[in-house]
């Protein structure tokens, strides 16, 4: 379960994220204000809205990648807003636009399956034993990628689609509760795309995430989510789930869209990508 | 003559290995060990100096290692001095080593009792028990050869253990990709703290047997070490490329020898060629420059991984 209360979340003009602290000298941009969302445990919920509408900052907020500057955020019943990002990757999986941004490359498909295959502070033990190794394996399997005979390639042989599916399976592999996936089909080509979104369904089942998905693919959202979120200049400018959600077509979306953002500025492109 | 080569190959190797944790492995460019390889050389020395002048028993195997685990804390403390510096102020890599390292510059001058330098000539247990050891039956100078053979064969076969390790494995994906390590619910920064003693403690380690095998240890013995790894591991890097991690220790320590016969032949027969022993700073520098040249490895280790925009990006 993900609940967000009242979360406030900004930039200095610089670019770089602002913390707590005094210091901001600068002028400060305020990207989310009072933004509140609740998320059930193992609902699937789409995160969609025109760039810069703070679709990625909530996500960065959640996984502890940008300081907050206030607000709660309760993943389960713990609140987590000061934690550090590593601690609070204890119970969230993520997976980032960019395939190169959650493996590490000059290292085998292996090693970085037993890195991400538990959670927590590392032991002085073989991280690697047979047994852990067919394990892997199968997982990897499991894929249907044909990646289970290149187990000990390393990672930056792979092609951007086979190197997404893998981080998906890092993501969650070690069984968190969370998972946060920020435009992850997104730098992938479609056959890809539709790969890696399958996994991720199947994935979502098997483990029963909760799960947070940003994406700019309106298609997709409505087929996928149990429930979507639309966002427009950090706010929640619309929220369905459930029949009103099936009912729906991409066009409804877009005139929802448009109907929240006025008519200053309607250039489908933004969101129809 | 080949002998003293390949000693001082092996010596200065662990040294080099440090290097390598610290700049390959962790992408951590440290240049701390110009204050903890000498750390480690000054508490061994004085250690030894104490031992003997108490009428110390004969050289025997508990000693030696006592110096060596010294040598090894030694270096390891000013590993830990960076790390703070780093991570607590956060300053950049090469600032925090040049800080520790110019502090540590002191800290070796009282640690060897206020003198620059301290002569083994009396007490030198490690250098008479490796000369002893099967100096009988092979000659002293084969003995000590065949000591620092089998000590660099246990720091890297503990080593490549250890890399096979969590802990090990996290190293190496944190010097690659920091994300994927904060992913798997690590704390980053113990993490990359225990790497930067690890390798520091290695530096120190090399620096108790540096002050034996030359039979003093002097407060100037860091001064352009860092430069002499980096060659060793860079010329390693050109004899031979693998992913296996063990090799690459390994090639480390071949570098190392490589590099020491190089200086060797330059302090040799350099004159030949006009080069005389004030020009070996230079050649190192320049050894390190063409291997990076023919390489075309920069000095980060590993190629930008992070944010390169990708096709379709938004």
């Amino acid at each position: 379960m993900i609940r967000l209360e009242n979360l406030r979340v900004g930039f200095s003009q610089g670019g770089g994220a602002q913390g707590g602290s005094a210091q901001g000298a600068g002028e400060e941009r305020i990207v989310l204000n009072d933004f509140n969302l609740s998320v059930p445990k193992g609902q699937t919920v789409s995160l969609i809205g025109s760039n810069g509408a703070g679709k990625s900052t909530v996500l960065n907020a959640i996984a502890g990648s940008v300081p907050i500057l206030g607000g709660a955020i309760f993943l389960g019943e713990r609140e987590c807003g000061g934690d550090p990002e590593w601690m609070r990757a204890l119970t969230v999986g993520r997976v980032r636009q960019n395939p190169l941004a959650g493996t590490a490359g000059e290292m085998t498909i292996l090693d970085n399956l037993a890195l991400a295959s538990r959670k927590g502070p590392r032991r002085l033990r073989f991280a690697v034993t047979s047994r852990i190794a067919r394990n892997l394996a199968d997982k990897v399997a499991d894929l249907g990628m044909g990646l289970e005979n290149r187990l000990r390639e390393n990672v930056s042989k792979l092609s951007g689609g086979q190197r997404q599916a893998l981080t998906l399976l890092m993501a969650v592999l070690a069984e968190p509760s969370v998972l946060l996936l920020d435009e992850h089909t997104a730098a992938l080509d479609p056959a890809n795309a539709d790969l890696v979104s399958e996994l991720t369904k199947r994935f979502v089942r098997q483990y029963s995430l909760t799960a947070l998905v940003v994406t700019h693919d309106m298609g997709r959202a409505l087929s996928e989510a149990d429930r979507i979120v639309m966002m427009h200049a950090g706010e929640v400018v619309a929220d369905v789930e459930g029949e009103e959600k099936d009912r729906m077509a991409v066009a409804d979306l877009v005139a929802l869209f448009r109907k929240a953002r006025g008519s200053e500025y309607a250039e489908d492109r933004d969101l129809l990508r | 003559m080949f002998e003293g080569i390949l000693i001082e190959g092996l010596v200065y190797g662990i040294l080099a290995l440090g290097v390598f944790i610290s700049f390959r492995v962790l992408d951590f460019p440290d240049l701390t060990v110009e204050g903890s390889f000498p750390a480690g050389a000054a508490a061994a020395a004085i250690l030894a100096t104490r031992w003997g002048a108490q009428g110390g028993s004969t050289p025997g195997l508990a000693i030696s290692v006592i110096l060596l685990v010294l040598g090894f804390l030694a270096g390891a403390a000013a590993g830990l001095a960076t790390s703070a510096i780093h991570h607590r102020l956060k300053v950049p890599p090469l600032l925090a080593g040049i800080v520790t390292m110019t502090g540590f510059y002191s800290i070796n001058l009282r640690i060897l009792g206020g003198k620059p330098n301290l002569p083994l000539i009396k007490f030198n247990p490690l250098l008479q028990g490796a000369r002893d050891w099967l100096g009988g039956a092979i000659g002293s100078e084969l003995s000590l050869l065949f000591a620092a053979l089998i000590l660099a064969a246990v720091v890297v076969g503990l080593l490549d253990l250890f890399f096979h390790t969590e802990i090990g494995i996290g190293m190496g994906a944190l010097g690659v990709n920091e994300a994927a390590v904060v992913q798997a619910g690590v704390n980053p920064i113990s993490l990359r703290r225990g790497g930067i003693m690890l390798a520091n403690g290695l530096a120190g380690l090399s620096g108790a047997l540096a002050a034996s095998y030359q039979g003093f240890a002097d407060v100037n013995f860091g001064a352009g070490i860092v430069a002499a790894g980096l060659a060793s591991v860079m010329i390693g890097e050109l004899l031979l490329k693998t992913q296996f991690i063990g090799v690459q220790l390994l090639r480390v320590l071949l570098g190392s020898i490589l590099f020491r016969g190089l200086m060797y032949a330059a302090r040799s027969w350099g004159y030949l060629a006009g080069i005389g022993p004030n020009d070996l700073r230079l050649l190192t520098a320049l050894l390190i420059i063409g291997a990076m040249a023919i390489s075309g490895r920069p000095l980060r280790g590993k190629k930008a991984q992070m944010p390169r925009k990708t096709r379709g990006s938004a």
